[in-house]
């Protein structure tokens, strides 16, 4: 944490009178010091207990560390390479990405159509807007164990309702794509509302005129969407995607919540739904070791950032592409 | 005109646009509904081969035994004391150097803001481990404090005042209450801190909701005798696994109290979205 204050500022005041009295000096300095003062609160606190962690991660990473250990041995890159020798990371990776994908694509699209659909005219606006922003205020852990309930295999709901119907029960738990559709089906219940509230702040701020020329020009309402709306809501879509990834690869509260073995981190059974948030909770505070679970949380980072990259990538490309194709 | 350039003037259409939203908004009710449900009766219920569409008259009794079963009333005081405090301090350091950031001239400002922005990106729970350790040298792991500090105040919320400040206050205002002999500190506290009001409430909601709803931090640095909301809502049902009943009564209680607030101060948290999103 290098303080800035320490750096003095150059004086640059145009107009110096002649003899600065005690009050006019104290008050010059006031000028040029609070501002450091004002900012010293979130570079304090972020840099003892964001930063640092993180890069502190790194070094932990090196060492064979257990919990209470007041010795650590320094065992270099070990970790990282028995991490990639190891089939329950690999594992968990898969699952990360699939659960990762799963809930991002079908809500990044339901949440521009919900944003098209709040644009319209309607009775009470406002309503519907809060209606679909719900489940946000919902917290993770209650909602984990709500659609764990729901999703349960013997006498959950959704399988009544299979069976109501007259389809045959799923296994959500026990079996791996059922379990990570389950899980998605979460993340999209807590964050689709959000997300089309975001791209409804878009759409409203785009212009109108661009829209009349194209109703001029004899575009209808769908064309008008693909060619105008779409790219125009590029930059808000990147943020959408790319703020869903950060969120999304970390996710722990649902997978850890929707074990059928209360209190487990194993993610299922045979870890068919174990995330890597998950994994590296059970290396560290199940397994207690610290060294282990570091390396985890360093190859996750790399992970964020690359998917981050790529979807940035993606969207840029998707949004530019004008029109539906013929 | 709308965004879309679509007018529903045909009825259909104007059907299917309510239908569907009518559909989310039930869809989004209905999770919540589920749990005071099973809440309200016992869990045999659930072995029923279709469950009943109304609540029963269990739900006290229910949410009486979630008290028996965990140390709640520690855990809502805990809550409160972590998401009231973090919420506090949030505003204040978040208007300061909001402020600082937006009406200031100094040295390096536009560095120190660029590098706020890009932490909004880094996920800093990925920094538990280390963080864990810390709290245990400084011997406050079990202890809300080890809850609070790291949520003091946020990137995002240090971005989200510069925004708002940048517009609200206007320098002449600034400049005359220095004439007058206002002290900086005094400017802050007479001119900026009335006219962001409004973003200070939204702010505010924000982060008491965050914070209410954080489970990862929490769950590794509080032990099940000292916990929050969250932390003892996942006792519960680590503790019960068949009683659902008792299980889902505890997230009933968890969850009406923000629901309620949610609903009263629904229009300014979709405004506070909204603009986030234009400004952001």
């Amino acid at each position: 944490m290098t303080t800035v204050a320490e750096q003095l500022p150059r004086q640059d005041s145009p107009r110096e009178p002649a003899k600065p009295s005690l009050r006019h000096r104290l008050s010059r300095w006031d000028v040029k010091f609070s501002p450091y003062l004002y900012i010293a609160p979130f570079f304090v606190v972020f840099g003892l207990t964001g930063l640092f962690p993180l890069l502190y991660t790194g070094y932990v990473s090196l060492f064979d560390w257990e919990v209470g250990d007041d010795d650590p041995k320094f065992i270099g890159l070990a970790n990282f390479t028995a991490l990639l020798g190891d089939p329950q990371f690999w594992n968990a990776v898969g699952n990360t990405i699939s659960i990762f994908l799963l809930s991002s694509v079908p809500q990044v699209i339901i949440a521009v159509l919900l944003a098209a659909l709040l644009s319209l005219r309607l009775r009470f606006p406002a309503g519907w807007r809060v209606g679909i922003l719900l489940p946000y205020s919902a917290s993770l852990v209650a909602l984990g164990i709500i659609f764990a309930n729901l999703f349960g295999p013997r006498y959950g709901l959704v399988n009544a309702m299979l069976e109501a119907v007259g389809l045959d029960r799923v296994e959500w738990q026990a079996n791996r794509f059922a379990s990570h559709l389950a899980i998605a089906t979460m993340v999209n219940w807590r964050w689709t509302g959000y997300n089309a509230l975001i791209v409804l702040a878009a759409m409203q701020a785009l212009p109108r005129d661009v829209y009349e020329a194209a109703v001029v020009d004899g575009a209808g309402a769908v064309r008008r969407f693909f060619s105008i709306t779409l790219p125009m809501l590029r930059p808000t879509l990147i943020f959408v995607v790319v703020t869903s990834t950060i969120g999304g690869l970390q996710i722990f509260t649902e997978p850890k919540l929707f074990d059928a073995m209360p209190g487990s981190n194993n993610g299922g059974s045979q870890h068919q739904f174990q995330t890597l948030t998950l994994y590296l909770y059970q290396s560290a505070f199940e397994g207690f070791d610290l060294g282990y679970a570091s390396a985890i949380a360093w190859l996750l980072f790399l992970l964020i950032v690359l998917i981050a990259l790529v979807n940035f990538l993606i969207t840029r490309r998707l949004a530019t592409t004008t029109g539906p194709k013929r | 005109m709308t965004a879309l350039g679509l007018r529903s003037r045909r009825g259909s259409s104007r059907f299917f646009v309510y239908a569907t939203l009518v559909a989310f908004v039930l869809g989004s009710l209905f999770p919540f509904y589920w749990s005071f449900l099973v809440a309200s009766r016992d869990t045999g219920m659930l072995s029923d081969h279709l469950p009943p569409v109304l609540p029963g008259g269990n739900f006290w009794s229910n949410a009486g035994r979630v008290f028996d079963s965990v140390p709640f009333w520690r855990a809502l005081g805990n809550s409160v004391i972590v998401s009231g405090t973090v919420t506090v301090t949030t505003v204040l350091f978040s208007a300061l150097a909001g402020f600082a950031f937006a009406k200031m001239r100094f040295r390096g400002s536009n560095g120190l803001f660029a590098f706020i922005v890009v932490t909004l990106a880094v996920p800093t729970q990925l920094g538990v481990i280390p963080l864990f350790i810390m709290m245990s040298e400084l011997g406050w792991a079990g202890h809300v404090q080890a809850v609070i500090v790291p949520n003091l105040v946020t990137a995002f919320g240090v971005f989200w005042m510069r925004q708002y400040i940048v517009d609200a206050v206007p320098y002449e205002l600034i400049e005359a209450a220095r004439v007058d002999g206002c002290s900086v500190f005094g400017t802050f506290v007479h001119v900026c801190l009335p006219a962001i009001r409004p973003a200070a409430a939204v702010l505010a909601m924000f982060t008491f909701m965050m914070s209410w709803n954080d489970f990862l931090w929490p769950l590794i640095v509080l032990d099940a005798g000292n916990p929050t909301v969250q932390v003892a809502l996942e006792k519960l049902q680590s503790g019960h696994y068949v009683d659902y009943s008792l299980v889902l009564a505890g997230t009933t209680l968890a969850t009406i109290p923000v629901l309620i607030v949610f609903l009263l101060l629904g229009r300014q948290i979709v405004a506070g979205i909204m603009q986030g999103a234009v400004k952001g």
